[in-house]
């Protein structure tokens, strides 16, 4: 659905990192974990295309002002890198945005009684708060694996906390956490598992591709948000493909990551093509 | 006395038009994508994705990058191809009251040929759209809406074989499109409409590469617009048949400009990306601007510029 968003609130949470919380109609409420809006930042032709953000998390708020009527917000995270977040970042509380959303197929949360291992990179977290929020209501096991090139790279581990979510977390210059590269820390707890554990990543490029290894190598079902150029978010431009796993130059096979995604089986996709 | 309901319909080369509104091949998918945001009634009539044969993958990504003021594509005319469109698209166009034109293309002119005989027997197509930006992979590439003719035979080819209303979509990447105009007029096309992107290329700075993997792509949104109009003002003036104007129109008043440059109708392609309900939104804006502005009759407007 199209509709007109009010900012509830927008800081930086970490250097470069931003929060924003915006209202949503009644329907919004029924988002799932790992779909994603896209956002009309201003009005002008310059950017002119929207921008896409994971939903970070939904929620009812009920004003304290007696008499108010609850309100659906969503909120969503995001990295200034560009002119288009840039501008996000300059908004203010009662600005007004235009939400296309929610969009694309989110995560599988499969069987409770299995362990669910989650693990983010930086802004890659955004969509798994989400799903670490309903797979604990699921009464799902849930830890995450977060990690980032430093201790401003990794986002809101109080929120997983206060769910419950045992974390684990490393960057690659040791201020935060372990140093070096979080999925070392997975593959420990994959062993503890004996190998009995659902994935779920969204992160920089290399990091799925060697979660995706590490699924491949103990043989269990992974899950990874994709991100893509995308112009439309409705399965339109095309511009947003992946390839899946049967591609090659010969005989290509691309996977729509707006609509079929953004989240696929890390097995259905091809990996460094 | 003031206009309660203006009449905004046209003909298009013999297909009547509740509105000139109509959706650009490539950026509305086959129709459904966006019928949760847009009432396809609304409009004058929806262009498909452009068609081919066999299924098309496309490009390797990235396939698009965003400009001051428009967008860089090259997805690679991916499409399911001429047998799903028909099994698995037609039967949404057919719930639909709104005029269906299938855009398509080929590598070779008896491509072009197949298609049109393909297309011509689906009674819900009611026009064909040539796509002819692509290289005619027989005459060593060369792109067959360049050269005046190499178009004027695919268009004559695709002529011979149906009797549906035959649109032929002119490239802006040449030296003088009037004589390209001229070339698909005489061969046979009903209708015209331009312009197709324009060739452009992004270069990321920090990695000294192109942006896109396909290095070029096509170049569409606002920031062409004064192209299009250049382009459909000197086509309208140079041949007798309709002019669909197409490039960068955003809202209606884009879209009047381009009927008073000599389009009988226009086609909305990017401004979809942004606002799926924008074709439906421009004609909302256009019968409001004629209200407000007197005009009683759309046609009335159609090349109505004074130079």
């Amino acid at each position: 659905m199209q509709f007109t968003s009010m900012i509830l609130s927008n800081a930086e949470i970490s250097p470069g990192y931003w929060r924003m919380r915006l209202t949503a109609p009644q329907e919004f409420a029924a988002a799932t974990p790992g779909q994603f809006v896209m956002v009309r930042v201003n009005g002008a032709i310059d950017p002119l295309l929207r921008r896409p953000f994971a939903v970070f998390d939904v929620g009812v708020h009920t004003p304290p002002q007696s008499g108010a009527v609850p309100q659906v917000y969503f909120e969503m995270l995001y990295r200034v890198v560009g002119k288009g977040t840039a501008m996000l970042s300059a908004l203010h509380e009662t600005d007004l945005l235009d939400i296309l959303g929610p969009l694309g197929t989110g995560f599988d949360q499969g069987n409770a009684d299995e362990e669910k291992l989650i693990v983010g990179g930086g802004i890659g977290l955004a969509p798994l708060y989400l799903l670490a929020r309903e797979l604990v209501t699921r009464k799902s096991p849930v830890r995450l694996f977060a990690g980032g090139r430093t201790r401003d790279d990794i986002l809101c581990i109080t929120e997983f906390e206060r769910l419950g979510v045992e974390c684990y977390t490393a960057t690659e210059d040791g201020s935060l956490g372990e140093q070096g590269l979080v999925t070392e820390a997975l593959k420990r707890r994959l062993d503890a598992l004996k190998g009995k554990a659902t994935l779920y990543a969204c992160g920089p490029d290399g990091m799925l591709h060697a979660v995706a290894k590490i699924a491949a190598q103990y043989g269990i079902p992974c899950q990874v948000s994709l991100e893509g150029y995308m112009a439309c978010g409705v399965g339109a431009c095309l511009g947003c493909v992946a390839p899946g796993k049967g591609h090659s130059p010969e005989t290509p096979d691309y996977r729509c990551v707006c609509t079929e995604g953004p989240v696929f089986e890390s097995s259905d996709l091809k990996w460094g093509a | 006395m003031s206009i309660v309901k203006p009449d905004m319909s046209v003909n298009l080369a013999g297909i009547p038009l509740r509105n000139p509104v109509m959706t650009a091949s490539g950026t509305f998918g086959y129709g459904e994508e966006f019928s949760e945001y847009v009432n396809l009634e609304a409009i004058g009539a929806f262009v498909t994705k452009g068609l081919s044969l066999k299924p098309r993958a496309g490009n390797p990504t990235p396939r698009i990058v965003e400009t001051p003021g428009g967008m860089l594509n090259a997805i690679g005319l991916q499409n399911v191809g001429i047998d799903a469109f028909i099994a698995k698209k037609i039967p949404f166009v057919r719930t639909v009251n709104t005029p269906c034109i299938a855009n398509f293309f080929g590598d070779t002119v008896d491509e072009y040929a197949e298609m049109t005989r393909r297309l011509n027997e689906i009674p819900e197509v009611v026009a064909l759209e040539m796509n002819i930006s692509c290289p005619n992979v027989k005459q060593g590439g060369i792109v067959f809406g360049t050269d005046p003719a190499c178009a004027a035979s695919v268009v004559a080819a695709c002529r011979a074989v149906t009797q549906k209303p035959l649109i032929v979509k002119l490239s802006p990447n040449v030296t003088d499109v009037v004589a390209m105009a001229r070339a698909c007029v005489d061969a046979g096309a009903d209708s015209l409409s331009l312009i197709n992107t324009l060739i452009g290329m992004a270069i990321d700075l920090k990695k000294r590469r192109p942006v896109l993997a396909n290095v070029t792509g096509g170049f569409s949104g606002p920031a062409i617009k004064p192209i299009a109009l250049r382009m459909v003002w000197q086509v309208a003036r140079a041949v007798k048949v309709p002019i669909i104007g197409i490039g960068g129109i955003m809202n209606a008043t884009d879209a009047l400009e381009f009927i008073l440059a000599g389009a009988t109708a226009v086609q909305v392609g990017t401004a979809s990306f942004i606002n799926p309900g924008a074709a439906q939104t421009i004609v909302e804006e256009i019968e409001a601007w004629m209200v407000a502005n007197g005009v009683a009759d759309i046609k009335t407007l159609i090349g109505a510029l004074e130079v």
